[in-house]
């Protein structure tokens, strides 16, 4: 447990935003999981996706680490914001935005939504 | 094995006995709900707070025996 726990400390900690899902931002495989893209999209904000279908150890170990029973799961600046449904009350009261812009989040450019599932 | 609606709302409301709970089918196939909570307990607490409290509710079946569970959790005013 504990080498995944450090793996995926790594990876919250690498990027600004970090958003666990199933599928990818081009394909997501669940409505959750799409629903959370749509909302960083509009957020406006680079982000990295971690397609949790790719490997099975982040896809459990992740729910431990958050101590949050579903995916997808945001991370901002490494910390466990939410999943879909906190997503999405926090956007539509303006409180998702304000947690980017404090934490000075870096904005979306073309390139910079990136997709990997890690070795 | 999916749920009923009335196991979900049964398992939340034996821990939040207090709660207005509305719970709705979105796929009609016992795996895909919507419920909206309010209750006085969730007074204070932050939103991932309140929706922990409801996964604890269910006993550990988030995520497992039930599939999809789009939450919304308020306090009542």
């Amino acid at each position: 447990m504990a080498e995944i726990k450090e793996r995926l400390s790594g990876i919250v900690a690498k990027d600004d935003v970090v958003l666990f899902m199933k599928g990818t931002p081009l394909f997501p495989q669940c409505g959750f999981s799409s629903r959370a893209i749509a909302i960083l999209d509009h957020c406006g904000v680079a982000y990295e996706s971690v397609d949790v279908l790719q490997d099975m150890e982040i896809r459990q170990g992740i729910k431990s680490f958050s101590d949050w029973p579903t995916i997808p799961q945001l991370y901002v600046k490494g910390e466990f914001v939410g999943g879909s449904d906190i997503m999405m009350e926090m956007f539509e009261a303006g409180e998702l935005q304000e947690l980017m812009a404090e934490k000075k989040v870096a904005p979306a450019s073309d390139s910079s939504q990136r997709s990997t599932s890690h070795d | 094995m999916a749920m009923s609606a009335q196991e979900i709302e049964g398992m939340i409301r034996a821990a939040l006995p207090d709660a207005k709970i509305e719970i709705r089918d979105l796929a009609g196939d016992g795996d895909h709900y919507a419920a909206s909570v309010a209750s006085p307990a969730f007074a204070g607490k932050s939103r991932v707070q309140q929706h922990k409290m409801v996964y604890d509710a269910l006993g550990g079946k988030m995520g497992g025996t039930l599939h999809a569970l789009q939450l919304t959790t308020s306090v009542p005013k």
